[in-house]
């Protein structure tokens, strides 16, 4: 077992999570909220997917030694779960579902011929004999096999749950609609059956000039993004709600001292000075080899000092938000009944101006997730961005570059990013918006 | 037979939200004479304006209207279409807002906004529009047009925007002005101005003029005739002396009934007692900030050497139009603001200036009740925590289940029920909330109440039950209030002495009854001279 930094903290993170979850379980106030945000059928859905991008995050965030595997010998539980995805490495580009390399070479035939055009990939529909005839079938076959054995999965596994819940059924506290929930796992579950199937035969992404399967790359970049968009906000966060809010309520020096310093921090162009930092940590990294025993816990480190730069630079803009809103909070009518009342100055931040601009939090957080996934593209464009080892779709949009250029166009890793970023951004985007109406009670008037 | 300019027939509105339909305006039918002015009064929210906005046909894409027949003239309003209504509107009938500071753009000149209209409905050469301008500008008495044809809107008072707004709305030269509440924003005495002027314009142009508002007294002193709205109805069409003499319907006598009296004032002039509270030479002001350092470059004098006593267990109004210092009055009082000059005398010590655990001490005694029911209360926190708030801050002394039963018991002693604590704020109304923000200050149990206009913002039924409701707790906790208010109505209902506030100073002060019925200063007989009474005939 062997625990890398943004391991640690995204465990840390998940425990918090947990355990705060577990204190405020019986919580009167949260009842109604959770309640509409289960009856929010596109939350619902966004739910499952995000939990499932988590749940690949998690996996892979687990490692452990493995000798005689990958130059380092340390594996993630999702590469052990995955093996076969990255050991079938080809020669170079392959298009998605293909049996041939997408670049013409000599082939050497049985009878000792050379001649020139495509050939055969090594893994790829290797058990074809002949893939111009066979493979639409054998596709099809494929993927109907495998929707099967998720579907049947599916059906025992909800036998199973169905004769627990019967025993349980009075402990259920959510208006959950069931079969609506359970349809949406049983169509994730089917059709990733379907795909695991259909991906130790084929490269069902294709794969990139070194061949390897970008169906790999795409999944275990999953959790190079949720490391960035989350210990970024979480090092953000604390940030910009402490001093944004601070600066509004004190006014004054207080927030003369906050205001010049984020302007300070704006006024510097942010690529510079996250370029600048990372060269120092490389140079650090050059400079203290015998810290760095392996080219995992190096990139690992340097993923984890890209959230820490990210972080202190992105403050600023959800800082400026809430210095304007909490200079309007301060002066309604609740807020002044507070203080005539006799609240100290520390309840009532936390009681009539913390929960008034919890709205914008979330909603600038969502879109800073985004925003921060696409700033990893941008700064591995110019070589400041995450290790070229760590796979990322930044790294894999960057690269697009050089393949959109190419003719016959290498569509396939760009396409690939693209679509599973855009999968992330949207279901977390739906699933925001929900918790956030959900917790408006100006919302909940018709319930 | 004079012509009708406005016939209405059958109209109504209804509100499609996601899951229900509400009727805002339910089959209403009136005719408008020619150059007559029409009254429709109703409470908020009764579909007044809607209805207005429906003629116009201007309703929210939510809305959707349906009735017999909108004849306007010869056209039927509700068939015409929309090119033909953009010829109407704005020519034919003109609209004014109650909020002028809306519903003119600041970034255009007020001349400009007015030419605009001008050229829309007219061909007219640019020196003409020009010419046009002044005249619409001097008829609605802008001094000195010529100078103010270029100035933006902010450097107008309201009461002049609200003229600018008249002005661009009789550019149209239309037959029917519509007035929704076109006072409501505005000072007494400056209101007072507006409609006579509104009613020499009319009489001049001879148009019809269509007044709505929920001022009973304002419109009975205005119209001809008056059309009384319930809840999306209209229960009362007559004239407006026989309306105000013999109301038929029971809601028009309760209208009326509701309707604060000036001449309802405590008669006895018993004002001594032992003394709660002395202001002594109060002085409030705003530093004036210019330049890229902020500096301090002036003061400006909000209040300007206040001297006030008040009784226990009586009541001071203050009174005075807005901007005049009364409620930076109030939060200097509370301490809310800086730069508070002079003695506040409470039990003969000096609480002005006092800072931390001192100050939390004092809270207690001296509470507020906002304006504005709406933003005075937390919208993400239940109205058993907002009434529990000074509780738990100011006696942390008491559990949480005691806590409990107290604020069930002040819910009740404001007229709402126990339940009502695990509730949010935006499920109450208006009047509701106000009673909310009662409990809210009544919990700490405190020996004066500072009453900001607690009642502008509610309607005339409403409001009179908040009045009576804080003249019952007055009696049982033997407290004072200081009520701020800019009603002379209102004042005669609750208070025992007067202060009357002109820029930071007060003019005037003495017995209520002393006050309204013999007022020395000039400022308070024109201010007493401006307030819209019931006069019929």
């Amino acid at each position: 077992m062997i625990i890398l930094w943004t391991d640690a903290l995204i465990y840390l993170l998940l425990t918090t999570a947990m355990v705060s979850g577990f204190f405020l379980r019986n919580y009167e106030g949260l009842k109604r909220p959770l309640n509409k945000i289960a009856a929010n059928k596109s939350a619902m859905v966004s739910m499952i997917i995000l939990l499932f991008f988590v749940a690949i995050g998690l996996l892979d965030s687990l490692h452990f030694k493995a000798e005689g595997q990958r130059a380092s010998g340390i594996i993630s539980v999702l590469d052990y779960c995955t093996q076969p995805l990255w050991q079938q490495t080809e020669k170079t580009y392959s298009a998605p579902f293909s049996a041939y390399l997408y670049s013409k070479a000599y082939i050497t035939q049985a009878n000792g011929f050379q001649s020139w055009g495509f050939p055969r990939l090594k893994f790829g529909g290797s058990h074809l004999l002949n893939p111009e005839i066979e493979k639409t079938a054998d596709v099809l076959i494929k993927l109907i096999v495998g929707l099967s054995k998720g579907f049947v999965f599916c059906i025992s596994w909800v036998g199973l749950r169905a004769l627990c819940l019967a025993k349980k059924a009075g402990q259920i506290r959510l208006q959950v609609r069931p079969g609506f929930m359970g349809i949406t796992i049983i169509i994730v579950v089917v059709g990733l059956s379907g795909i695991i199937e259909l991906s130790t035969y084929y490269h069902i992404l294709g794969t990139d000039k070194v061949g390897e399967d970008v169906f790999y790359q795409t999944i275990k970049s999953i959790r190079t993004g949720l490391v960035i968009g989350s210990l970024t906000t979480f090092i953000m966060l604390p940030l910009a709600v402490v001093f944004g809010i601070l600066a509004g309520f004190y006014r004054g020096w207080v927030d003369d001292l906050i205001q010049y310093s984020y302007t300070t921090l704006n006024s510097i162009p942010s690529v510079l000075l996250i370029a600048a930092s990372i060269l120092m940590v490389q140079i650090y990294m050059v400079n203290h080899p015998e810290l760095f025993t392996n080219l995992e816990s190096r990139a690992d480190l340097r993923l984890l000092f890209l959230c820490l730069i990210l972080g202190v630079t992105s403050w600023t803009g959800l800082c400026r938000m809430l210095r304007a809103e909490t200079l309007k909070l301060r002066e309604m009518g609740y807020v002044q009944a507070a203080k005539v009342l006799g609240v100290r100055p520390i309840g009532i931040l936390f009681q009539h101006i913390l929960p008034n601009v919890m709205h914008i939090i979330l909603i600038s957080v969502v879109l800073d997730f985004s925003a921060l996934v696409l700033a990893e593209a941008v700064l591995s464009y110019i070589n400041v961005g995450v290790d070229p080892s760590t796979y990322s779709w930044g790294n894999m949009i960057n690269g697009a570059r050089l393949e959109m250029a190419r003719e016959p166009v290498v569509w396939w890793p760009l396409i690939a990013a693209f679509v599973f970023m855009f999968i992330l951004v949207l279901t977390a985007n739906l699933f925001a918006d929900a918790v956030r109406d959900a917790f408006d009670p100006r919302r909940n008037q018709h319930d | 037979m004079t012509k009708r300019v406005l016939s209405v027939q059958g109209l109504s509105v209804q509100f499609q939200t996601d899951n229900e339909k509400v009727l805002v305006v339910d089959d209403i039918s009136f005719d408008i004479l020619e150059s007559e002015t029409f009254g429709l009064v109703g409470e908020s929210g009764s579909g007044k304006s809607i209805s207005a906005l429906a003629i116009l046909r201007l309703l929210p894409r939510s809305a959707k209207m349906s009735g017999k027949h909108v004849f306007f003239k010869e056209k039927d309003l509700l068939t015409l279409p929309e090119t033909s209504m953009c010829q109407i509107r704005g020519r034919r009938i003109a609209m004014i807002f109650q909020d002028p500071m809306i519903a003119l753009n600041p970034v255009k000149s007020i001349g400009h906004q007015i030419s605009e209209v001008i050229k829309i409905h007219f061909e007219l050469s640019s020196s003409e529009i020009q010419s046009r301008v002044l005249t619409l500008l001097r008829q609605v008495e802008i001094p000195s047009p010529e100078s103010r044809i270029g100035d933006y809107p902010h450097q107008f008072s309201g009461g002049q925007l609200q003229r600018v707004m008249i002005a661009a709305a009789l550019a149209g030269e239309p037959d029917l002005l519509i007035a929704d509440e076109p006072t409501t924003a505005l000072d007494v005495t400056i209101q007072a101005q507006i409609l006579t002027l509104l009613k020499s314009i009319q009489r001049q142009v001879g148009m019809s003029l269509w007044l709505i508002s929920h001022d009973l007294a304002l419109v009975s002193s205005m119209v001809d005739r008056v059309a009384v709205m319930k809840k999306g109805r209209i229960v009362e069409v007559a004239e407006t002396q026989q309306l105000f003499t013999y109301p038929e319907h029971a809601y028009t006598q309760k209208l009326l009934a509701a309707l604060p009296s000036i001449d309802s004032c405590r008669e006895e002039a018993n004002v001594t007692g032992d003394i709660l509270l002395e202001l002594k030479n109060i002085r409030i002001s705003y530093p004036v900030r210019k330049g890229i350092f902020n500096r301090i470059v002036s003061h400006h004098q909000a209040v300007d050497g206040v001297n006030l006593t008040l009784h226990a267990g009586k009541t001071l109004a203050l009174v005075g139009e807005s901007g005049c210092g009364k409620t930076t009055l109030a939060k200097g009082l509370l301490n809310l603001i800086e730069n508070v000059e002079g003695h506040i005398m409470w039990a003969g010590q000096n609480i002005n200036g006092l800072q931390g655990e001192p100050l939390r001490q004092m809270r207690s005694n001296i509470q507020i009740i906002f304006q504005d029911p709406f933003s005075s209360m937390n919208p993400r926190m239940l109205v058993g925590q907002i009434i529990g708030e000074g509780l738990r801050s100011l006696h942390p002394e008491i559990s949480s289940q005691q806590r409990k039963v107290e604020v069930a018991t002040l819910l009740q002693q404001v007229g709402l029920s126990a339940e009502c604590a695990t509730r949010y704020p935006h499920e109450f109304s208006g009047g509701q909330r106000q009673r909310i923000c009662i409990a809210r200050a009544l919990a700490v149990r405190p020996k004066l109440i500072i009453c900001d206009e607690p009642t502008s913002a509610l309607d005339v039924s409403v409001q009179e039950k908040i009045i009576l409701l804080l003249k019952s707790l007055q009696q049982q906790y033997e407290m004072s209030y200081l009520f701020i208010t800019h009603d002379l109505a209102v004042v005669s209902e609750i208070a025992d002495e007067l202060a009357v506030m002109y820029e930071g100073k007060v003019v005037e002060y003495g017995p209520v009854y002393q006050l309204l019925n013999d007022p020395r200063q000039p400022y308070t007989q024109q201010l007493l001279k401006a307030v819209p009474k019931i006069s019929v005939g």
